[in-house]
Order: structure tokens, then sequence, then C-alpha cells
């Protein structure tokens, strides 16, 4: 695949030229940080309030998967004074852009301390949806702010506790909806292997056909076994993702006859006026697509 | 147990069985046209073609968001427009068309990068585009057949002009103006063939099928004719044993096909009847009077 790589990195640099203009001004004296992905951008607004200006890398609806980063990408990073990624080997663009790039900004990896799941021997990257993770990535930012900007320290520990306090809510609120799901209705079918963290902290089933990464193809094997797992399991529905191909999903459906349950919102959030544009309205518009179509 | 593994995910499995029929249309209209290319050494055409359809897959997109339908229909524009551009400036001016065609189709690479960029997003229109074979639903199968029942029918129309214009273009002139047409009727085949097996089956498989099997035929017969049964034939094969290759192993099922195209190349190359290395090392006994 030569020409897409090809063709991403002009894309790229025409999009570094549009918007070069764009963001030539801004405020002086806040904390520029810069997150690797909309979510992690989310947490860090969340905890920096209006003493950071936070800009992510990969915005909304983006696939971080696959992303190539762009020379406006590099002088972002060569701004800021953190730089905030997810770790675990997500963002496999991201090293040499930082070395590239220059700039003296400190690297936090947010999901540090996380109690890491095993794929065919990686560690699966899609920490974030479980909140209870979400809640170490939000203390991972905090402790690296309030160390690039000991002079806020005060106010980013107050806006953390608020987003805290906002995130166990929200994990009872998952665990309340998920206690509405049958025991034997608790599996699902999705695109890309994104919720395994979910799964475990929740006690549902997810199966994907696309593997852990977006960019890999799946052989006519695997769909074969979703198959048979759908019509034996009687998994009752599949779900589409924003970021992938919807035209699998509906072939599986078509086959066995589980329905689609709708979209979930796995690796990226929304623009403002769409379902997810926070990591919170992204996790309650899943469980809610989630309930709705296992629970019927 | 020859049966399990040859045709029970078949029976089995309709995806399967939709993957299969996808293979066979596009070997029926994809190889004929990948023979004449090679005759006309246009055989890397098709790469060029996935960049020349950019900018009309980002005007479908700007229209209709993610729209596969617009963003084909957008596709096909562009890559006929570009095809007819590059074949007409080669007829008549000095120029080789795969160097006119490299430079229409860096035109509309550079269009179509300016036009997504506009839009500020950094969504991968071609990773959208690209389908899989695996995932084939009602409306594809009935566009990839569709497609090459149009191919076959317009081939049998254009086939003496064509052949004859594949050998001799000069003698073609002196006796007869249909050379111009057929020879733009021909890139439009081209242009139809690569981006409906783009948005049904990926690039790989597109192309793939197109070029590999005109290259098998040629170390099988001299004749145009047997050419393109061959390519046909071999095309259908590769496309069976890939599936079932995929199915059995977990290779993805396109690399999966196109390695199995792959591999009778690597045999043609040395067992071929017609200039296979084997053959060029051993040759038959002179038949003597």
């Amino acid at each position: 695949m030569q020409f897409m790589w090809r063709f991403r990195v002009v894309l790229g640099s025409l999009l570094a030229l549009g918007f070069a203009g764009i963001s030539g001004a801004s405020a002086q004296e806040k904390i520029h940080v810069v997150a690797s992905f909309s979510i992690l951008g989310d947490f860090a607004k969340n905890v920096g309030g209006d003493r950071v200006s936070v800009t992510t890398l990969v915005g909304p609806d983006g696939d971080v998967h696959v992303y190539t980063p762009s020379p406006v990408d590099a002088k972002k990073i060569a701004d800021a004074k953190l730089l905030i990624v997810n770790g675990l080997g997500l963002e496999g663009w991201l090293p040499r852009l930082v070395q590239s790039s220059g700039g003296k900004a400190t690297i936090v990896a947010a999901s540090d301390g996380i109690a890491t799941r095993k794929l065919d021997g990686h560690a699966d990257p899609h920490g974030w949806q479980s909140v209870a993770n979400a809640k170490i990535y939000v203390a991972n930012i905090l402790k690296a702010l309030s160390a690039a900007d000991p002079a806020g320290a005060a106010s980013y520990n107050a806006n953390a506790e608020a987003y805290l306090a906002k995130l166990d809510a929200l994990d009872g609120e998952v665990r309340r909806a998920v206690a509405t799901i049958p025991q034997g209705r608790r599996k699902v079918i999705s695109t890309h292997d994104a919720f395994g963290y979910f799964a475990d902290a929740y006690g549902l089933a997810f199966i994907a056909p696309q593997g852990v990464s977006t960019e890999a193809e799946p052989s006519a094997r695997d769909i074969a076994v979703i198959i048979t797992l759908v019509r034996t399991g009687k998994i009752p529905a599949v779900f589409l993702e924003n970021i992938s191909d919807p035209r699998l999903m509906r072939r599986i459906s078509a086959e066995t006859g589980a329905k689609i349950g709708g979209t979930l919102y796995s690796d990226s959030l929304t623009r403002e006026n769409g379902d997810a544009p926070t990591y919170i309205d992204m996790v309650r518009h899943n469980i809610k697509a989630l309930t709705s179509a296992l629970t019927s | 147990m020859l049966y399990d593994a040859l045709v029970a995910p078949f029976i089995d499995f309709e995806f399967m069985r939709r993957a299969l029929a996808g293979v066979i249309a596009l070997a029926l209209g994809g190889a004929p046209i990948g023979v004449f290319l090679m005759l006309r050494r246009m055989s890397l055409v098709g790469d060029a073609m996935a960049h020349a359809i950019l900018p009309g897959a980002a005007v479908g997109f700007l229209f209709s968001g993610l729209n596969l339908f617009a963003m084909t229909f957008g596709g096909l524009i562009a890559g006929f427009s570009v095809a007819l551009l590059a074949g007409l400036v080669s007829r008549v001016t000095e120029i080789k068309e795969d160097a006119s065609l490299a430079a229409f189709y860096l035109v509309s690479l550079a269009l179509g990068v300016t036009i997504v960029s506009m839009r500020g997003t950094n969504i991968d229109l071609l990773h959208v585009l690209f389908g899989n074979i695996l995932a084939l639903d009602d409306q594809t199968l009935l566009v990839i057949a569709f497609n090459a029942t149009i191919t076959l029918i317009v081939m049998a129309v254009i086939y003496r002009p064509l052949v004859i214009e594949c050998v001799d273009p000069v003698f073609l002139r002196t006796v007869s103006r249909a050379g111009a047409p057929a020879h733009l009727a021909f890139l439009a085949l081209v242009v139809i063939n690569l981006v409906n097996g783009f948005h049904a089956l990926g690039t790989l498989l597109a192309v793939g099928l197109m070029v590999l099997p005109a290259g098998i035929a040629r170390f099988w017969s001299r004749d145009i004719t047997g050419m393109i049964v061959i390519a046909v034939a071999s095309a259908m094969l590769a496309g069976y044993l890939g599936l079932v290759l995929s199915f059995q192993t977990k290779v993805p099922s396109g690399p999966a096909i196109i390695l199995v195209a792959a591999g009778i190349y690597v045999i043609s190359v040395l067992f071929g009847n017609v200039s296979g290395l084997v053959r060029q090392l051993f040759p038959g006994r002179h038949l003597e009077a």
C-alpha cells in the first residue's frame, strides 16, 4: 500500500498549510498541552480548566491507529510544555514525530499504572474504555500538569477532584445499566477489538473481526468463526464504530439475523454536535446503545 | 476430508459464496482487460488510477459526506476524465501513453488532496472507499456483475480494432478510423473495472486480478484469444484457491488470492510453454523433415 502512505503524507502537508494560518494567534500566558487524540484531550481540558490550552493531534472522528502526522503537528509538539499520550503502543507514529519536532515537552503516558490486558502477546492499548482506568488516566494527567505548572497545582487538584467525582457517578451508572441486561444476553460483536477493558470491568463479552488495530484486514476464517459463534452462542446484536468500515458488520448481521445495535464510540470522540463530544457523553452513549439492543 | 477443505466453506457460509461470485465476476471482466493492458505495456496503470479517482471521491464526500455511492460515482467521473484526457493527448501528440497518464494522475491527485483538505479532516477517504471481498452486499454484487457484463459486450464490439491496434497501429490507421474510438472505449472499460473493483474488493485485488493472470497467460499461449481464456481461467482458479486458503489459514482474503495468483505466476515463469525458463534451458528436439 505504498501509494496510501504517499497520499497520507501529501494530505498531511496540505492540511498543515491550511491550519498554520488559523492557529497563529493564541493566548500567551496559558500552558500549552498537546494530547495525542480526542479522549485524552477531553481529560486534559477537564483537569486543566482555564489555565491550559489543549490541542489534540488526531481530532474528532479520526483514527488514531493509522494516523499520519503533519508538519503542523510537529509544530504543536515543539510549542508544547506537556505532551499527553496513551502509551501501550497505541500511537506508533508518535515517537519519531517527537524526536523530529525538537521540542522540550515533558511526555506523560496517561495509561501508566493501569492493569494491562494482553492480546496475542501485546498489551491492549484501549485502557480508557473502563471508567476505573479513566480515573487513573486523570490522576496521571493531574500529576504531570502540577509538575509542569506548580503555581496552578491547587486549581488542577480542585478540577480533578470534581471530575473524578463525575467519573465515579458514571461508573455506577454503567454498572446499574449492565445489571438490567439478562445474564445470558451480555454478548455483542463490534468492528475492532477496542472494548476489552470495558468487557472485563463490567462483565460483557465483545468479539471483533478486525483485531486490535483498525488497519488489519480480517481473513475468511475470522469471519467464519464469528458467524459460527453468533449462530451457536445466540449473540443478539452487532455494533458499528465511528472509525471503521460498516459493510463487514452489515454482512455478518445479514447472515446471522443478529440485529445492528447502532454505533459505539471507541477511539475517538465526535464533534460538538455529535453523539459523543466528551468522554462522559461517549460512555453514556455506548451503554445506552448496548442496553437498548440487548434488553429488548 | 477433501470435501471439508474445498467445498464445505462455501456451503456453510453465505459470505464465502458471495466472495466467490464476486471473484468470478471480477475475473471475467478484469482478466481480458489485463491482457490488453499488458500488450499495450500499461500494466502499471491500475496503481496510477487509484490516485486519479481521488478528486472525484473527494467532491462526492464534500457534497454528501461519507456516502459510498456519491464517492464512487465521483471517482468514476474523475477516472474517466483522466483516462480520456491522457488517451487523447497521447493520440494527438508525440508523448507516450504512460507518460501522459502519469502527468494527469498527478494533477488529479493534487486536486483531490486540496479538496479533501478544504473540508479540514484527516479521514483517509481511500481507506473508507476501498472495500473488502468478505463484505459484499447485494448492491455491490450486482454492480460487479453488471460491470463484468458490460465489459465483455464492449470488448466483443471493439475486439478487432483493439487487437490490430495493439500489434500494428499504423496499419490500422491506413485501413480504418475505428482506432481512436476503440482506444477510448477500452480506457473507459479500464476505469469502470478498476473503480468498481476498488469499491467492492480493495485495490490489491482489483489491480492484482487484472495484471497477474495476464502475466500468467503470456507464458502459455502465443495468440490473444488463447491468452484471454487462460487469463480468465487462472484468475478464477486463484480467486477460488485464495478464498479456500484464507478460510483454512488466517491469511486475509485479498492478499491470499493475490499470493495464489503469484504462485501460479512463478510456476508459469519456470515451466511455461512459451519462453518459460525450463523450456529455454531444455528446448525440445527440432522437428525434422
